[in-house]
């Protein structure tokens, strides 16, 4: 390189991409399951999406035009600093425009609007392995992948039931990948959990702290774990949204002052602000995007 | 060293081989379709994909067998230069390069442990011609069924029925590129 002050086209040295990439393809190649990488540092602390910042960095090109949402949100601290990131050190177009990325990388959400061929929806994954908490021993979680052994998942669900008359489990809900591999969908609602299976996008997942890359290819089959008596639900907020009216979309709960007032609003801005510049009006919106609720 | 060995390697590294990763995770993530890829001109008998999967995907930490029509001094000397690769056995290799017959029999090539799937070897099968007619391919990244005209269908079926073990393997001729990771079912038409 010329200007010793740049960095490297995305940020990290060649060596490290080769290594990330040749992890994310065995990942595609293994839909669901966890490939062990040598994760490095990066310029901010694990849990702010370090996995999905080394995924997203081995993926990019330069024409690229990334998004990065938070909790389906373009304009959080997480999503703002991600994506100046990888401005500065790879001169990527941005985007909010869900339909005009090419690369997505995600903390917790799948958009709104269906992902297309030719998209990479990345998500940020703080714990990879679903078994985790039920079992703390990595050798014995490695084993329990070996040999297709998910007992204790059901047995976990099941003691949502007794103990809750439902399967009380919202978020981070486990799927089996294409029969096989018990997946973690990484912490997004399980109203996003349809989205994962039959995708049309390529879906990459990285956990910076824990060392993991996993994927599921396009239209790869991924079930939401259940039982026939108790099958899987996704479940939202019974409301519309309040300020472009979805009935559909998945909805954050926001206290608007100390009276116990609340808005329900969609998590995923991009979703809201186009569906508001359509004419759509809620009770509290106005059908333009206003810049109050920005 | 042959001094055509120091040519035809990437002229702007991180960009072109971004540009080349992403063709290989499209083709490996949609088995069926067909991408080009450039930036190397490698020394015959390697093509221009294989050329560019391996500046791509290959560096010291990855083994490399090449098959025997390959294993040429000028190729040797190449891929030593540019991705400095170690050149191995069948059985050692991570990355494998060469046609068809060079690879036979494919049961040597790594296939992965049974809690560790991941360490298996990638194939780089050079082919006379790259068509999206022959073998249905269903699986994985295929929305019903895709079409690929693949070498044989034993040996791949054979490869099926060891998931999640098994090789992958990249099909390329020209500048042309198509994937076929293990998770893919062939049936033979």
């Amino acid at each position: 390189m010329t200007d010793q002050t740049a960095y490297n086209f995305a940020y990290l040295d060649e060596q490290t991409k080769r290594m990330i990439r040749r992890a994310i393809l065995k990942g595609v190649a293994i839909p669901g399951y966890q490939v062990p990488f040598a994760s490095r540092e990066m310029p901010m602390p694990y849990g702010w999406g370090t996995g999905g910042v080394q995924v997203t960095a081995a993926c990019l090109v330069p024409e690229d035009r990334l998004k990065v949402i938070d909790q389906g949100a373009d304009d959080t601290t997480n999503a703002v600093s991600i994506r100046r990131f990888f401005q500065r050190t790879a001169g990527v177009a941005v985007t909010e425009a869900t339909a005009e990325a090419s690369v997505i990388q995600t903390r917790h959400r799948i958009p709104e609007t269906p992902l297309t061929e030719g998209q990479i929806l990345v998500y940020q994954v703080p714990i990879p392995e679903p078994l985790r908490f039920l079992e703390p021993r990595e050798t014995e979680t490695r084993k329990m992948h070996e040999l297709e052994d998910y007992g204790l998942m059901h047995v976990k669900l099941y003691e949502d039931i007794s103990r809750h008359g439902q399967i009380a489990t919202a978020y981070d809900y486990p799927v089996k990948v294409e029969g096989r591999y018990v997946m973690d969908p990484s912490p997004i609602p399980k109203f996003d959990n349809p989205k994962l299976g039959g995708n049309a996008a390529i879906q990459l997942f990285g956990a910076g702290r824990e060392q993991r890359i996993y994927a599921l290819p396009p239209y790869t089959q991924a079930i939401s774990l259940d039982f026939d008596d108790y099958p899987f639900a996704a479940s939202k907020a019974d409301h519309a949204c309040d300020l472009c009216a979805a009935p559909d979309s998945y909805l954050d709960e926001v206290i608007t002052d100390d009276q116990g007032s609340r808005m329900f609003v969609c998590s995923d801005t991009d979703f809201c602000a186009s569906r508001r510049a359509a004419g759509h009006s809620g009770p509290m919106g106005t059908p333009s995007a206003g810049a109050d609720e920005e | 060293m042959t001094p055509e060995a120091l040519l035809g390697g990437f002229t702007d590294a991180p960009r072109q081989s971004a540009r080349a990763f992403r063709a290989a995770l499209e083709a490996m993530a949609r088995p069926g379709t067909v991408w080009a890829v450039d930036g190397a001109t490698p020394p015959a008998p390697l093509s221009v994909a294989a050329g560019v999967l391996i500046l791509t995907l290959c560096d010291g930490t990855t083994p490399l067998h090449l098959g025997r029509s390959y294993d040429l001094p000028v190729v040797r000397d190449w891929v030593t230069f540019h991705t400095g690769a170690p050149l191995v056995a069948a059985k050692d290799a991570h990355f494998a390069c060469g046609t068809w017959a060079d690879l036979m029999p494919v049961d040597r090539f790594a296939i992965g442990l049974p809690d560790y799937p991941d360490r298996a070897a990638t194939l780089i099968v050079e082919m006379p011609a790259l068509t999206t007619q022959g073998q249905r391919l269903t699986g994985p990244g295929i929305a019903t069924a895709a079409h690929l005209g693949l070498p044989e269908t034993a040996a791949f079926r054979a490869n099926r029925a060891l998931f999640p073990q098994g090789f992958d393997t990249y099909l390329t001729c020209g500048d042309q590129v198509a994937g076929l990771p293990r998770s893919t079912i062939v049936e033979a038409v």
